[in-house]
């Protein structure tokens, strides 16, 4: 582009009256010529976009919409715009439908699986990438292995597995769950990070005498940090969202997480025909993610698209 | 480096993979085990009996059924998914109005677009699920009042309640949430082709389609075949569990005459519902293979020759 520019400028220094118009007339043609096929392009694709755009933030509107609506109006105008704010329907939702309760149950588990999961897989990824032992491409591919089978298959021993251990319905016995399901992808990716990472850092803390573990903790790990925030991020939305290891291991009602909560509470709510305060439950747990999402935009996408890619 | 480091790496290693083994490992294996016998989950006793609940399998009508509908999931869901959001993170890409000098530009507002539809792949399967069995509600739902308002009153359909429709209605809620997904990553792809491949391609007077077909997916290939595998495990897994689970009518899903039942969740009611914990995990083995299979099968037809760039 930069090339193209320079003869003009160049040019300029010596006075030549056509010299401008000419490049104009040529620009002005160029224009022209891939401007058809460009603009009929240019409109189509703009409006497949703008359609999908909409169809993607519809529903939700739609959902924001409704939270706000008394009962009858959900069902007589689904499309209007509610007549009032009815703050009310959220209030319900947080005290009587137990919206709280879930809220912290999942912020307990997701917590303390989050932590559990991003020290444990990168304790086991460091030393499978860094330290050459007998059984170290074994145990990476037992590690690996366990992301492409189907979870349902190992949920029926692991459910009676639970219950001999006394663990099931705790939630103790939940964070354990998912650190163990998280350790697959957590141990490819962090095993992939750390060989990335220069081996000479390591080498000089531990001529200067720290230990391997030493080494491991205030070495190691604050230089991984770009990849334990992707994978942490990563983990974090796959443990909020998790539905389907709550549903089985994890039945009791005042235990219970976010999606399967609003899961019950469509169903007895359902009965009561409290549609509105369902609603307000459905936006208040779609809320924070997407909030967390557009703030931390970027590393979120990074996070989530980071196993897919290698 | 030899100092310690054999009692290093069994520490470090002993409780995650105590934990694994436990909770991952074993219950895969056991898993299997327990399909040759006739455990019924609720009492402690049960014999080995061979190959007999395989035998009952391949003469369960619902068993092929959900087999059925699970490799429709397989089949239809990563072509739509993948292939739409290919042609939208295309549109995104390259699509734009060409500028002075540019050989290809995205359209405008292309961060807006990639920001909007990554919504869905944030929010829980099973919110997702929820909000869509009450957009389609025939009565009161959000897509037939739409119908109404454009004049098409006449048509209302049952959506989840039709046999014939239920299983296109939740395969189309599982598009809706994994496009956005793909777009970005392909986004990410392309953005990592070199510009001089398109200004070369535009000099030769290549068209926007050529272009696609001849550069763009070549050279996007192995995210593209790495995507397929994605969305037909979750299509196969744990997300069409789920949506069918969630959205569909009867005693535990399923839909009307088990017109969307799926393996997954087929697994789950007889393990969990009927009290026939050997025969569920007949059925996850099942399962197990047709997504090794799957895997097996989009790598072997999608083998090409790696190109460097």
């Amino acid at each position: 582009m930069k090339t193209t520019d320079t003869p003009p400028t160049g040019n300029a220094l010596i006075p030549g009256p056509r010299e401008p118009r000419s490049t104009g007339a040529a620009k002005t043609a160029a224009r022209t010529e891939n401007g058809g096929e460009g603009k009929v392009l240019n409109v189509f694709s703009h409006g497949v976009l703008i359609i999908w755009a909409i169809m993607v933030v519809m529903p939700l509107l739609w959902a924001v919409m409704t939270s706000f609506k008394s009962d009858k109006a959900i069902f007589t105008s689904p499309w209007s715009l509610p007549d009032s704010l009815r703050f009310e329907n959220w209030s319900r939702a947080w005290s009587q439908a137990h919206m709280s309760d879930y809220f912290l149950n999942t912020i307990l588990v997701v917590g303390g699986s989050l932590v559990g999961t991003l020290l444990l897989g990168s304790m086991a990824a460091y030393v499978l990438a860094r330290f050459e032992f007998p059984g170290n491409r074994f145990l990476y591919f037992l590690f690996i292995g366990g992301m492409s089978f189907p979870v349902i298959l190992a949920l029926v021993p692991l459910f009676y597995v639970m219950q001999s251990m006394a663990l099931l319905n705790t939630m103790h016995g939940l964070i354990l769950v998912y650190i163990a399901y998280s350790l697959p992808f957590t141990v490819f990716f962090l095993t992939a990070f750390f060989r990335t990472l220069p081996t000479s850092v390591a080498e000089a803390a531990f001529i200067d005498g720290a230990s391997h573990t030493r080494t491991f903790f205030q070495v190691m790990l604050p230089m991984a940090r770009p990849g334990l925030i992707s994978v942490g991020i990563f983990n974090f939305l796959g443990q909020w969202n998790q539905y389907l290891l709550p549903t089985v291991l994890n039945t009791e009602q005042d235990q219970k997480v976010l999606s399967q909560g609003l899961v019950q509470l469509a169903v007895s709510q359902g009965y009561k025909g409290d549609w509105s305060g369902l609603f307000a439950g459905l936006v208040m747990a779609m809320l924070p993610v997407l909030a967390a999402y557009i703030i931390f935009q970027r590393q979120v996408v990074a996070g989530l698209t980071a196993g897919a890619v290698k | 480096m030899q100092h310690g480091k054999y009692r290093f790496i069994v520490g470090f290693l002993a409780v995650p993979l105590a934990l694994y083994a436990l909770f991952v490992v074993w219950p895969f294996i056991q898993s299997i085990y327990y399909s040759l016998t006739n455990w019924s989950g609720l009492s402690p006793e049960f014999e080995f009996i061979g190959f007999d609940n395989y035998t009952r399998m391949f003469q369960d009508e619902v068993f092929w059924k959900s087999l059925q509908h699970s490799l429709t999931f397989a089949v239809v869901l990563p072509l739509i998914s993948v292939g739409f959001a290919l042609f939208l993170a295309f549109m995104l890409n390259v699509g734009g109005r060409r500028r002075k000098g540019a050989a290809i530009a995205g359209v405008r507002g292309s961060a807006f677009y990639k920001i909007v539809y990554f919504f869905p792949q944030v929010l829980s399967i099973a919110i997702v699920a929820l909000l869509f069995q009450f957009a389609y509600n025939p009565n009161s739902g959000a897509i037939n009042s739409v119908l109404k308002a454009v004049g098409l009153g006449s048509i209302q359909p049952q959506w989840l309640g039709d046999p014939n429709l239920a299983l296109i209605c939740v395969m189309a809620v599982l598009v809706w949430s994994t496009v956005g997904f793909f777009v970005v990553l392909f986004s990410a792809g392309m953005a990592s082709i070199p510009r001089d491949f398109y200004e070369a391609a535009l000099l030769d007077g290549a068209s926007r389609f050529t272009t696609f077909f001849r550069i763009t997916l070549p050279l996007l290939w192995d995210t593209v075949q790495s995507g397929w595998i994605y969305m037909g495990i979750l299509a196969l897994g744990a997300e069409s569990f789920a949506v069918v689970q969630i959205m569909t009518v009867g005693p535990n899903g399923g839909g009307p005459d088990y017109s969307t039942i799926v393996l997954p969740l087929y697994v789950y009611q007889k393990a969990f519902r009927d009290g026939q914990a050997a025969y569920a995990t007949t059925i996850g083995v099942a399962l197990l293979l047709v997504t090794l299979a799957f895997a097996a099968v989009v790598m072997k037809l999608g083998r090409r020759e790696r190109l460097e760039f």
